[in-house]
């Protein structure tokens, strides 16, 4: 039971992260892609409809996330206190830039909100990459099971780092580039024009940063939390993960070429999820790796919540995901296709 | 200021704050839902013109309720923490529930709604109306279980380690405190948007433009106001208080300011409760009628505070028992001017008398408040409880989380909800003044 609630709580954020991943991108791109006010109108419509239903998947899994392992959600969440609270801010200014530009036709106006959108999704894709890394690379769990994470120490890994240290650093990196990357898949697909065209001209530049840091953050994982790979040397077939992570990431680069932008949008969303299932592969069972103790490490069997919730939340989350398959490709169906001025998109 | 105090107004002030939205979402999704019922049913443009002009006021009140609910979801972990330890194998059901089943329903169906009148038929158009009530009102109802819960818990049990694990799934769900509480906040709900809607539409009288939709507004505004209200009294609003006295006595005896136990007990209109001689000065009182009120006969006897050891009184005490006494007093005044509006409006002179529509236009705030209070009434009864009789409000806290930290991003929220606040004054003002003749147009400019 412990172990379908993991990959449920993995998988539901990762669905977060290929879905939010995307409109992020969008907003880090924004004042880098968008020449006129046609561009960011177009660049905003490829998201309108349905940014707000993929930031759900970040309330489904943290909810999801509190129900099963009460535990992990309370330790973790006060732990990371700053930088989750600064993460909620983010995110208040994010919808808030995107939703309320439109409200005023006056250029100060709708500046002020595209810089806002445009900061916000920045910063946040570091701050999702740092915090994956911190979970990564383990806090120092205390004997209560608390812990409080200073923003930064000495920038090293050890028993007791803060949250920015060079890996957590290197993690937020990563996914600023690779949801960059994501983000200007997306607008090759959605877009039409000079838009797609400068779409894909990003791509191409990111595509080798990405398959750098990529390379990097491998090894680089190890050293931080060398149990990261006790799982993979116990089941060999898990390096079946690094090698699909490669065939995704040269899989983005083959389809762009190909002009095929359903597809390399695609193997971005692949090489994402892979990533992250990665990731989640080398800490299981534990949730929270101890930085002290591998004998502290916060694991399923400690944090999971009672039998009765466990079992019938199974049917309940079923259900529910059946229904929320069906809102998503009901709503990215019907709003499928390039967005062009006077389409469906806008009213 | 010490620790658990910051962390109490830290969860207080920002969930009041959140809560200023979804009041006026969840009863506007019913209106829209009735407007768009209206135009279907008899062709009528004028409608589909209103309802769209109210959909643009509900996607500013959806989006600020997103992204205020979003720090909610994540507080009870960072400023709760103990308490999340605790409770969240009980109270995590719900709230991962809420996500699942509610806000992915209402995100998609709101998408389509907004983005999708000309892509669907008009059918399939109320149908996604439909959908965003439902699934803003299974929000509101899952946060009421999570509430009521803690309010009064059920189907539980203690394991070894000091948690608390759900015995029973539909025990939870049926929780009957959480239905009573659900039916009488929804129909708050209703009460802040009937308002909302018939202050918009006195303001286009009083004011002299978009004058058919002013009477439009009006129209379903007090019809939908004067049922909410009635229904905010009787039954919902009995039934609570009943339930109140009969679990949280302690609650009650603070709400209503009774400081000794009584036969035949007063309820006290108005006067300031004495903590130190514990008794209300200048009192104003009518004999008997809580009694009545309560148990159904004058001569019944109501706890007072002091059958409750002082360790155990709600605190802050005063502060309970004045907004118990503001939404009452409210309550009752929405009554008036809303029975008093469909009845002139069964006359024909309501678009006409001036003096009903100034108090229409100026009460806009009031529910507002009334809301505010009925929910202060609840959690600062349940104190010293955070679960009530099971954990202390002390003991949820996050300890190790120190009082720089919280008030530091206490002092953050305030800031950003200020901003927050002049933005929301800003749009809402101006659309309101555009009126909804042109929103078409408008609708085109700002979801581009
Ligand atoms: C427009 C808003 C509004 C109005 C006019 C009223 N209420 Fe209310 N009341 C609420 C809005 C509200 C609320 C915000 O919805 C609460 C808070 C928690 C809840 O479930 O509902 C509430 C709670 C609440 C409680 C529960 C307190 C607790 O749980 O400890 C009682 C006993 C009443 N109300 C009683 C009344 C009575 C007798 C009213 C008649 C005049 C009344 N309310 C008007
Ligand atoms: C799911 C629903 C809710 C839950 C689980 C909940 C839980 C809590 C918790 C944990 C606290 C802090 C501890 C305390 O001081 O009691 C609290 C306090 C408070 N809550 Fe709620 N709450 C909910 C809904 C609401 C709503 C909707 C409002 C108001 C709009 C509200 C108003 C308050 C206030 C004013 C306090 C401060 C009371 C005090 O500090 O004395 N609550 N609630
Ligand atoms: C502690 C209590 C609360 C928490 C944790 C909470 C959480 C949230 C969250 C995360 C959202 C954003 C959903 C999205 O992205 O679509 C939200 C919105 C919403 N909340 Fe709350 N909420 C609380 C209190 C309440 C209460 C008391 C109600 C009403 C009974 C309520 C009703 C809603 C509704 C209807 C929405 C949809 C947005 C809107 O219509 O404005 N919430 N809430």
């Amino acid at each position: 039971m412990g172990a379908i609630w993991f990959w449920i709580v993995a998988v539901m954020l990762a669905l977060y992260v290929v879905l939010d991943g995307f409109d992020l991108g969008v907003g880090m791109l924004y004042p880098f892609l968008a020449r006129t006010e046609e561009d960011r109108k177009n660049m905003l419509r490829s998201i309108g409809p349905v940014w707000d239903g993929n930031e759900v998947w970040l309330l489904a899994g943290g909810g999801t996330l509190f129900f099963a392992f009460p535990l992990v959600y309370a330790s973790a969440f006060s732990g990371f206190y700053l930088p989750l609270m600064i993460v909620l801010w983010l995110l208040i200014l994010r919808g808030v830039g995107i939703e309320l530009r439109g409200h005023m036709d006056n250029a100060v106006w709708r500046t002020f909100f595209d810089g806002i959108f445009f900061t916000s999704s920045a910063l946040l894709a570091i701050f999702y990459g740092a915090a994956l890394a911190n979970v990564i690379r383990g806090v120092p769990i205390g004997s209560d099971s608390y812990f409080f994470l200073p923003l930064w120490t000495n920038w090293r890994v050890g028993p007791s780092p803060g949250i920015l240290d060079w890996y957590t650093v290197l993690g937020g990196v990563v996914a600023l580039v690779a949801l960059a990357h994501h983000g200007a898949l997306w607008l090759a697909l959605k877009t039409s024009g000079a838009l797609e065209i400068r779409a894909n001209g990003v791509a191409r530049m990111l595509w080798p940063v990405l398959l750098v840091v990529t390379l990097v953050s491998l090894p680089a994982t190890v050293v931080a939390r060398p149990l990261s790979l006790a799982n993979y040397e116990a089941h060999a077939g898990l390096f079946a993960i690094p090698l699909l992570v490669a065939v995704a990431l040269v899989a983005t680069l083959y389809f762009r070429r190909r002009v095929d932008a359903g597809r390399a949008f695609l193997s971005s969303c692949v090489y994402l999820v892979v990533m992250l299932v990665g990731a989640a592969a080398g800490l299981y069972p534990t949730l929270l790796p101890s930085s002290i103790s591998a004998s502290q490490d916060m694991t399923i069997a400690q944090s999971l919540a009672g039998s009765h919730s466990t079992h019938v939340g199974l049917v309940w989350w079923a259900f529910g995901m059946v229904l929320a398959a069906m809102y998503f490709v009901t709503s990215y169906w019907l709003f499928r296709g390039k967005v062009t001025e006077g389409s469906d998109y806008s009213h | 200021m010490d620790t658990y105090l910051l962390h109490r107004i830290h969860f207080a002030f920002t969930i009041t704050y959140h809560y200023l939205f979804p009041q006026l979402t969840m009863g506007l999704a019913l209106l829209i839902v009735v407007l768009k019922f209206i135009a279907l049913k008899n062709n009528d443009p004028r409608y589909d013109q209103a309802s769209r002009f109210w959909a643009k006021l509900f996607v500013v009140n959806f989006l600020l309720g997103v992204v205020t609910g979003i720090p909610m979801e994540f507080q009870f972990g960072t400023n709760w923490a103990e308490f999340s330890r605790r409770t969240g194998g009980v109270i995590g059901q719900p709230l991962a529930m809420e996500g699942v089943f509610s806000f992915f329903l209402e995100s998609t169906f709101l998408g389509l709604f907004l983005f999708g009148e000309r892509r669907l038929s008009k059918l399939a158009h109320f149908g996604s109306a439909v959908m965003v009530f439902v699934g803003s009102w299974i929000s509101g109802f899952f946060i009421i279980v999570t509430d009521a819960w803690m309010q009064h818990p059920v189907a539980y049990h203690l394991l070894p380690n000091g948690t608390y694990e759900v015995s029973s799934f539909w025990g939870l769900m049926l929780n009957p405190w959480a239905w009573l509480q659900y039916a009488h906040n929804m129909c708050g709900a209703v009460v802040t948007a009937a308002f909302v809607m018939s202050a918009t539409g006195a303001f286009y009288l009083l004011d002299q433009k978009h004058e058919a939709h002013g009477r439009l507004f009006l129209k379903v505004g007090v019809v939908s106001g004067l049922i909410s209200c009635v229904l905010m009294i009787m039954p919902t609003g009995d039934l609570q208080g009943k339930a109140v006295a009969k679990y949280q006595p302690a609650a009650m005896a603070g709400m209503e300011g009774l400081f000794r136990t009584e036969k035949g007990a007063p309820i006290v209109l108005m006067g300031q409760p004495d903590m130190e001689k514990e008794r209300i000065d200048n009192p104003l009182t009518a004999n008997s009628v809580l009694s009545f009120l309560i148990y159904g006969t004058t001569a019944a006897e109501v706890r007072g505070l002091d059958s409750v050891p002082r360790d155990q009184w709600p605190s802050p005490l005063p502060l309970l028992y004045y907004s118990y006494h503001i939404m009452a007093g409210l309550g009752t005044y929405f009554l008036a001017v809303m029975a008093l509006a469909v009845l002139l409006l069964l006359r024909g002179t309501l678009y006409t008398s001036r003096w009903i529509l100034w108090p229409l236009l100026l009460s806009f705030p009031l529910p507002y408040i009334a809301n505010t209070a009925g929910w202060m009434t609840a959690e600062i009864g349940r104190q010293p409880w955070l679960v009530y009789g099971l954990m202390r409000t002390s003991q949820g806290y996050s300890s190790h989380v120190s009082e720089g930290n919280s008030l530091f991003t206490l002092l953050g929220f305030m800031g950003m909800y200020s901003v927050l606040t002049i933005l929301w004054v800003v749009i809402v003002y101006r659309t309101i003044e555009t009126g909804p003749g042109s929103t078409e147009k408008q609708l085109e400019t700002s979801h581009a």
